[in-house]
């Protein structure tokens, strides 16, 4: 039985083992100026904890295997050095890579969340509802209108509460469902929240961010490749969470502007 | 000499039977008309549908716009609801089952009447989920999803009420219930026309009610089998 | 309180007449503790089934299920189920799981039965007060279920009911009216039940031990069991007041949760001044340590039942008991990690994630002391053998991928996705019922006084084991892959392709489940038929085996034992074999 628990645990330790490292299922390529750092900083955990899960199972399994009660009057034995090479381990050898990871990983993380936009980035207004999102450009006076929870009207398309009678600088606003943003040009969101909490994820972006009411949360980042991408939404939201989607469209610089025109010209 | 005559009788017939309501064309007056505007109604914009891609596709080739100002040629107005309001003599009943279609993630009528009690039975034709949410105030409130493979929703409201629809899953969707106690009714075409049919004799009000102007209401008197013809012009403003 | 008192007359009950005050209104912890675990298994077989349907819909959305659509004509019409009923499905399966499962049968099932016990006492603290807490949190799960059955069904908001999705009503979706509002008033009163278990427990450990029964000398399981009930008594003191609030947000028109402008259902919401945060804060502060009340006690039961079948002695007891106080304090500056992308200070997730990942330290050192203790063992592969050497490597499996969410860095990607359910379900819906399967199969014969069926329990064990390994790991490669968490179907064009893997999830859950039948069938048929119990099948020192199966209704017969050992001595020469009971006279010596 021990030897039979000993095998099916081996099994399960290779074949678990193998799905990662051979990336079956894997991260999407990475188009954000600071995805690399996030990925390296994944593959680092990935070894460490890798190293960590195969050893500690098979030293499971390879225990379990050789100390059966084959009836033989033997004596139990003490682990060598009893507690203290496990607490050593523990302390050092695990501590030191926590350390390691805690002090790396907190300059990546500061990079994309604790450091200010380029004062260039293209900014674009976001609103999460149930259950989509909608993208807010200026607009050619480079202004956004003001918004007024009161005047939401979806039959009309107005989302965001404009109110072009009376402010001017909302009536060039330009709101579409597909957030447009042109390549290697930093990219600054403002993330609110109609209705309840929602999300925003790009994994290809690797980026994500809550959208919680009540407040207006930056987030920004730069998109390295053109292409045609999704958003998700990752903060349960209701009923419609599932479909809570919108394409982000990575787009060469020319023809973002020419899609910028066009679509001012339609307002 | 026949051919050209029935070709006339039936395009009166069609004529008058655009935008008809619910009482057949038997004995009784008629308040026939159109429903227009003047000033400038707000830009009918073309609703971009990309989140849900099996709709986007179905109207690649023509968006639809938006509804809750649709005008027509000749500043016509369309889905405005003109109804007797007060005047009307007898009850309504019929349970002649009305159909909601939910197809290319649009409400199929935008505006629906229906009398009280009267079978309501809601479709979906779409490859997507769609969630039904009249926002009820007189009548229960519900609200309901339909998923790909899910039976029809069958409803009835009970109160006459005005009653907006949407749906929580796709937030361009919205449509009206239109609750009424009276059969005499009909919805603006493209044309802006209407016709109440079978009226009998007696004094009436009859109202128009469009969703973002709001309502207009004209006295009109029957006598015999006449047909008395009105307008209702709205003012309508860009924003 | 080093110095264990004698068992105080104060508390002393006499034996119970009648069928009422025997079976049902009992105040016999060990009644109270059965009464407990049968509540747990009612749960989780109510837990398991939604689980089922759950992952059904997600491999299947368009095939009906036959029979759903007659128990459930608005959520699941045709048999097809809705968005908003498989949220339904998965706010209850959570909800029914975490609090109904797994902080009953673990601590407040098997704790009641076995703390007094183990510590040498006729009967808990505050005999009354138990019986109590076991019928408040009956009623807790009856208006849980209620939700059902009333009004638009049972929440969507999820296990963690995030405001103001929870906080402002039925505007919010189908669920959120009466439903939400009885899941708010269901956890109130749980928290109620578990604060008066927590009491007792603390008090009976510190004040009832009997003669000899110094804290040094206690079991493991015990020591857990205590611990877990210090981190509870904190723990749901916060989680009350934040339902309460809750519920006055959503009845009471106050907005402690909830900021202004809010338009919802094309209605303006009438709150202002309330924050969403807040509500996260709030539950994560309790929800955090919740997870280790949920795991505590597993850890002590393994670690109270792996030296009985290893016949050798727990490696470095007294590290593990600071290793479980460590992880006890630990756990309460750790629960900003559930909200690294929340909206809070960015800083703080860096704050946060220092404890996270220092965690990892105690939690490693317990993990080496139980391999270090199966090193140099002679294991008896009983079935609670096999469920503590599985316990350990679904721990493993499980803490692993903590360590991934603990960074920031990293969690920017893999926060709500699959990887996290992987995670958790492998620490909680695993490694914590494997805790519980291995302290059934091995306090069964004490507590029914009949034996379970070896041969099924390993049928058990080995479809188990090798079943929750198909289902969960494959979730971690889905997170990988950025699989949206809480999804009803996977409709984006990047999960599509994902699909198959979750039909092989769905296959291979459905199976384990139905494996579950077997666990199921052992403890009916043995707990009516099965062959009789001695004292001590195991050959075990703690205090429960040196009584009757099952004990009486004092415990110990009018005769409180007196201790002279620790719970360890196994692997030494002994009057009965190669252990030493604790309660036994003789002096302890080394073979």
């Amino acid at each position: 039985m021990g030897k039979l628990f000993a095998l099916v645990l081996a099994i399960i330790t290779v074949i678990s083992t193998a799905f990662f490292v051979t990336h079956t299922w894997w991260l999407p390529v990475d188009i954000s100026a600071h995805g690399h750092a996030i990925d390296h900083q994944l593959s680092e955990t990935m070894l460490s904890s890798g190293v960590l899960f195969v050893l500690s199972q098979l030293a499971l399994a390879a225990f379990v295997w050789r100390f059966g009660d084959r009836r033989d009057g033997r004596a139990v034995t003490t682990f060598p050095g009893g507690v203290t090479p496990m607490v050593v381990f523990a302390v050092v050898l695990v501590g030191a890579e926590v350390l390691a990871l805690t002090f790396v990983g907190s300059k990546v993380w500061a990079g994309i969340y604790q450091t200010p936009p380029d004062p260039n980035s293209l900014q674009i207004d976001v609103q999460s509802e149930q259950f989509a999102f909608y993208f807010r450009y200026p607009g050619p006076d480079g202004k956004f209108g003001a918004t007024h929870p009161d005047l939401i009207n979806e039959a009309s398309e107005n989302y965001f509460g404009l109110d072009p009678k009376n402010d001017v600088s909302a009536r060039d606003d330009i709101v579409v469902p597909t957030l447009t943003i042109p390549v290697n040009r930093p990219v600054a969101l403002t993330l609110r929240a109609k209705d309840v909490g929602h999300a925003f994820y790009v994994p290809e972006l690797r980026i994500q961010q809550d959208f919680v009411p009540g407040l207006s949360i930056p987030l920004h980042f730069t998109a390295t490749q053109t292409g045609k991408y999704e958003i998700v939404c990752t903060q349960l939201c209701g009923l419609g969470h599932y479909n809570m989607r919108a394409y982000i469209e990575v787009l060469p610089a020319a023809q973002f502007e020419q899609w910028l025109k066009d679509k001012a010209a339609q307002q | 000499m026949r051919t050209p005559y029935i070709a006339l009788l039936a395009t009166a017939t069609l004529a008058l039977t655009a935008g008809a309501g619910r009482v057949a064309p038997s004995a009784g007056g008629t308040i026939s008309g159109k429903v227009t505007y003047t000033g400038t109604p707000p830009k009918m914009k073309p609703i971009d549908m990309a989140k849900e891609p099996f709709c986007a596709r179905l109207h690649a080739a023509a968006p639809v716009l938006t509804e809750n100002v649709a005008t027509g040629p000749g500043n016509a107005l369309r889905w405005v609801l003109v109804y007797v309001s007060a005047g009307e003599q007898g009850a309504a009943s019929t349970t002649e089952t009305v159909r909601l279609d939910q197809k290319g993630c649009q409400y199929i009528p935008h505006v629906l009447v229906l009398q009280p009690n009267q079978p309501l039975d809601i479709y979906n034709d779409d490859s997507t989920s769609h969630n039904i949410h009249p926002l009820a105030k007189v009548n229960p409130e519900w609200n309901k999803s339909q998923p790909i493979g899910a039976p029809p929703i069958h409803a009835k409201w009970e109160k006459p009420e005005f009653i907006p629809v949407k749906c929580n899953v796709h937030p361009w969707m919205h449509g009206w219930h239109l609750v009424l106690a009276t059969p005499h009714y009909a919805v603006s075409g493209e044309d802006g026309a209407f016709s109440l049919q079978g009226l009998p004799p007696g004094k009436y009000t009859v109202t128009a009610w469009q969703e973002q102007f709001g309502t207009q209401t004209q006295d009109v008197t029957i006598s015999g089998n006449e047909t008395k013809t009105i307008t209702f012009v709205f003012k309508a403003t860009p924003y | 309180m080093s110095q264990p008192t004698t068992v105080a007359a104060a508390h002393h009950h006499a034996p119970p007449q009648g069928f009422l005050r025997k079976h049902v209104f009992s105040l016999d912890h060990k009644v109270i503790g059965k009464q407990y675990l049968d509540l747990a298994l009612v749960a989780v077989c109510t837990g398991m089934v939604l689980s089922w349907l759950m992952r059904f819909h997600l491999a299947w959305p368009e095939t009906p299920i036959p029979g759903l659509g007659k128990l459930s004509p608005t959520g699941a019409a045709g048999g097809v189920i809705t968005p908003e009923y498989y949220l339904a499905l998965m706010t209850m399966h959570g909800t029914i799981m975490v609090f109904f499962v797994l902080t009953t049968a673990p601590f407040a099932g098997f704790g009641n039965y076995f703390l007094p016990i183990q510590v040498g006492a006729e009967d808990m603290a505050f005999p009354r007060i138990n019986m109590t807490s076991f019928w408040v949190t009956l009623v807790a799960f009856l208006v849980l279920i209620s939700a059902f059955v009333v009004g638009d069904g049972p929440p969507l908001s999820g296990w963690t009911a995030y405001a103001p999705l929870s906080a402002v009503g039925k505007d919010a979706g189908p669920g959120q009216g009466v439903g939400q509002t009885l899941w708010a008033v269901s956890i109130t009163l749980f928290c109620v039940a578990q604060l008066l278990g927590a009491l007792n427990f603390i008090t009976t450990t510190l004040d009832l031990r009997t003669k000899g029964m110094s804290l040094a000398r206690m079991p493991y399981s015990t020591w857990a069991w205590f611990i877990t009930s210090v981190i509870g008594l904190i723990a749901f003191a916060v989680l009350m007041p934040a339902c309460i609030l809750l519920i006055l947000d959503r009845v009471a028109g106050t907005s402690f949760f909830i900021p202004a402008g809010l338009v919802i259902s094309d209605r303006l919401q009438p709150h202002a001044g309330g924050s969403p945060l807040l509500w996260q804060h709030l539950f994560w502060f309790f929800g955090h340590p919740e997870v280790y009340i949920a795991i505590l006690p597993g850890f002590g039961i393994i670690s109270h039942i792996l030296p009985v079948f290893a016949r050798k002695p727990l490696l470095g007891p007294r590290v593990l008991i600071a290793c479980l106080v460590s992880i006890a304090f630990l756990s309460y500056t750790v629960w900003g990690h559930h909200m690294f992308l929340s909206g809070m200070n960015p800083f703080s997730a860096t704050l946060f994630s220092v404890p996270t990942l220092i965690i990892t330290i105690p939690a490693t050192i317990v993990t080496l002391l139980w391999i270090g203790t199966i090193y140099g063992a002679k294991l008896r592969f009983t079935t609670p053998a096999l469920f503590c050497l599985g316990f350990v490597s679904v721990f493993v499996s499980g803490g692993i991928s903590g360590f991934f969410l603990a960074q920031p860095s990293i969690d920017t990607y893999l926060h709500g996705t699959y990887f996290v359910v992987g995670h958790f379900h492998f620490v909680m819906g695993v490694a914590a019922m494997f805790g519980i399967f291995a302290a059934t199969y091995f306090w069964a014969p004490k507590m029914f006084g009949r034996m379970m069926s070896e041969t099924l329990g390993k049928w058990h064990f080995w479809l188990t084991f090798i079943g929750v390994y198909c289902v969960f790991m494959p979730m971690h490669y889905l997170g990988l892959a950025g699989n949206v968490r809480r999804y009803s179907a996977f409709t984006d064009d990047y999960l599509k392709p994902l699909i198959p893997l979750h039909r092989f999830i769905t296959v291979a859950a459905l199976f384990t489940g139905a494996a579950q039948l077997i666990f199921l069938f052992n403890l009916i048929r043995s707990r009516l038929r099965g062959p009789k119990a001695p004292d001590n099948p195991w050959e075990a020192t703690s205090l429960e085996w040196s009584t009757t199966s099952p004990p009486p209704f004092d415990n110990f017969g009018g005769r409180p034992p007196v201790v002279q050992h620790g719970p360890n001595e196994y692997g030494t020469k002994g009057a009965a074999g190669d252990y030493v009971m604790q309660a036994s006279p003789q002096a302890a010596g080394r073979a």
